[in-house]
């Protein structure tokens, strides 16, 4: 099986996320990247899995689509949160703490 | 391909784990009473968490009685109860009951949203107890999710406060991507091992051929880590939203959650990179420079009494850092030398914000400089934060010097000269410290109330307890630091 070209993928889908949580200000797109790091993670774990015919791999895959299901629910949450207090969910307005 | 095995049913150590299922139980009856006598119930539920904490306890005092048995190992080794586990599941418990009394009057006095509150605190807290035990990599990532997700939620519990939005903000958003990178690095380290155990994984780092990708993985996952115990340049989040938080929960972030942090890093440091030492110590001795000596130089400037503890928070995770700079060749004092540095700082920090939020119910101000004459109307308060300000700043007999020394005996132990250069940064950086501890009690000993009011500071019940237990504690580490149990090696070797 060839490992080189699921690492391939899941290097760039993560060079993709960071890009976009670093320069993004909306914030449902930061979050939307930060899946985009956590699905190149999981095209990580289920090759190596595979690759290395162990089950753990998928197991951790799963694990991780539990909880970030989880991370974008409370996430959304405090988005909505923000953009029902000032109209806006551009994360870059949000300056009010610095020091 | 994958082969077919037979399912076995994993034996389970019950009275292992006990204290997880407990607080687990505790959980859930605060949720259940919550719902069923809701308004009713109001006044009974910080006392019903705060006893499910010291109820939780008591199978960790079981189980440490019944030493010999250590270490209990379950589950093909992923997860295991040793002395290392319970005397961190110990600390964990306390500082939670602690916050809880903290909690008490503020949540109440603020009307805010008191059951829910205690619901999440009280899952936070399951999270720290499964991460003491946890040598996996599942695990770990499981135990870090539960400890943050009910923390993004508090930070943002003020829901009409712009101040507290941005502090929830913040926080998940850095914390979520932390966790996205930290997987990744973990999802190398899986490719490595072929095996989640980080037992298993250190002997395949050391057959591995492949230098850069091993590289690769500890950075990610030691960067990971560093966004969760605050670790300059990953910090950025931390003063912001221990400012727009709740108090108590920014003492329960400041102290406990950057301790889960804490025990993450050490148990996948020590037992999963022994054997990559050579890359895993420079990186951490970079951080824990630069993060003391950061952390030390902006706490100077700040005004405000809990941005300041949040930088004075941060030096002090350069010090925990520390030995870990240096575990290649000490690794059991290493882990011994920051668990005594956790719970000692646990206990001071506390105390530091217990007053600070006992001094906030008269000044309604976070400002250092509403702490001018809090001596004259409030003499036990300002002794009382003399004795953690001194600790903090690691001043003999209280508990802080005592932790500093032994991070202090870890560096020069192995007898290089990166121990010993980081030891001197770590006394010119405590020199550092010093200064802005001296000018919080200059202000509270020598100036005048700004205001001219000196009606008295009204310390509820549970304030008191909460000074009490961590004044003790300050103390007692301080005089008699033989109370502190020892942590013995952590287990690392699969059954």
């Amino acid at each position: 099986m060839l490992l080189n070209q699921f690492l391939l993928l899941a290097a760039v889908l993560f060079a993709i996320g960071v890009y976009g949580v670093l320069t993004r200000k909306n914030g449902v797109l930061v979050l939307m990247s930060i899946e985009l790091i956590l699905n190149s993670v999981n095209i990580n774990l289920v090759a190596f899995g595979t690759f290395n015919a162990d089950v753990s791999g998928q197991v951790f895959a799963l694990f991780i689509i539990a909880v970030a299901a989880a991370e974008v629910g409370v996430g959304l949450a405090i988005v909505l949160l923000i953009y029902r207090n000032r109209r806006s969910i551009d994360v870059s307005e949000a300056d009010m703490l610095k020091g | 391909m994958l082969i077919a095995q037979e399912f076995v049913r994993p034996i389970i150590d019950w009275h292992g784990v006990a204290p997880e299922l407990t607080l687990l139980a505790i959980g859930a009856m605060v949720t259940l009473v919550d719902i069923i006598w809701n308004e009713k119930a109001q006044r009974i539920i910080p006392t019903l968490t705060g006893l499910g904490f010291l109820a939780a306890l008591l199978p960790v005092l079981t189980l440490w009685s019944d030493r010999d048995e250590l270490p209990r190992v379950m589950w093909d080794g992923a997860y295991v109860v040793d002395e290392y586990s319970l005397v961190l599941k110990g600390l964990f418990l306390v500082s939670a009951y602690v916050v809880v009394l903290l909690a008490t009057n503020y949540m109440h006095d603020g009307d805010y949203y008191e059951g829910e509150f205690y619901q999440l605190v009280s899952a936070s807290v399951v999270g720290m107890l499964v991460m003491t035990s946890a040598r996996d990599l599942i695990s770990i990532f499981v135990a870090i999710e539960l400890i943050s997700i009910p923390a993004y939620l508090m930070a943002a519990w003020r829901k009409r406060d712009l101040k507290s939005n941005e502090a929830g903000l913040k926080y998940m958003l850095m914390g979520v991507f932390a966790s996205a990178l930290m997987l990744y690095g973990m999802s190398l380290l899986y490719g490595f091992a072929g095996d989640t155990r980080l037992a298993a994984i250190a002997p395949a780092l050391r057959s591995s051929e492949s230098i850069p990708l091993i590289t690769l993985a500890v950075v990610f996952v030691v960067v990971g880590f560093g966004f969760k115990v605050s670790a300059v340049p990953f910090h950025t989040w931390a003063p912001d939203t221990y400012e727009g938080a709740p108090t108590p929960l920014t003492a329960f972030l400041a102290v406990a959650s950057k301790a889960a942090g804490f025990v993450a890093l050490m148990s996948v440091v020590i037992v999963a990179f022994p054997e990559q030492s050579g890359v895993a110590e420079p990186l951490l001795w970079v951080l824990a420079a630069v993060t003391m000596t950061v952390g030390n130089l902006i706490a100077m400037r700040q005004t405000n009494i809990v941005r300041m503890l949040a930088y004075s928070g941060i030096a002090q995770a350069g010090y925990m850092i520390a030995p870990l700079a240096v575990f290649g060749d000490v690794p059991s004092s290493a882990a011994r030398a920051i668990v005594i540095y956790l719970v000692i700082y646990a206990a001071m920090n506390l105390g530091a914000f217990a007053v600070v939020i006992t001094a906030a119910r008269k000044t309604r101000s976070g400002e250092i400089s509403s702490y001018g004459g809090l001596f004259q109307y409030a003499p036990g308060l300002a002794v009382l934060m003399t004795l953690f300000l001194f600790s903090l700043a690691g001043i003999p007999p209280f508990g802080g010097w005592y932790a500093k020394y032994q991070v202090f005996l870890v560096l020069v132990e192995p007898a290089t000269t990166a121990g010993y250069v980081l030891a001197a940064i770590g006394a010119v950086n405590a020199v550092l410290a010093a200064f802005y501890y001296l000018s919080i009690m200059k202000q509270m000993w020598f100036m005048p109330e700004p205001n001219g009011d000196h009606t008295r500071v009204q310390i509820t019940p549970s304030l008191q307890a909460a000074l009490a237990i961590t004044a003790i504690v300050t103390l007692v580490t301080g005089v008699l630091p033989g109370v502190i149990p020892d942590v013995g090696d952590l287990v690392v070797a699969l059954p």
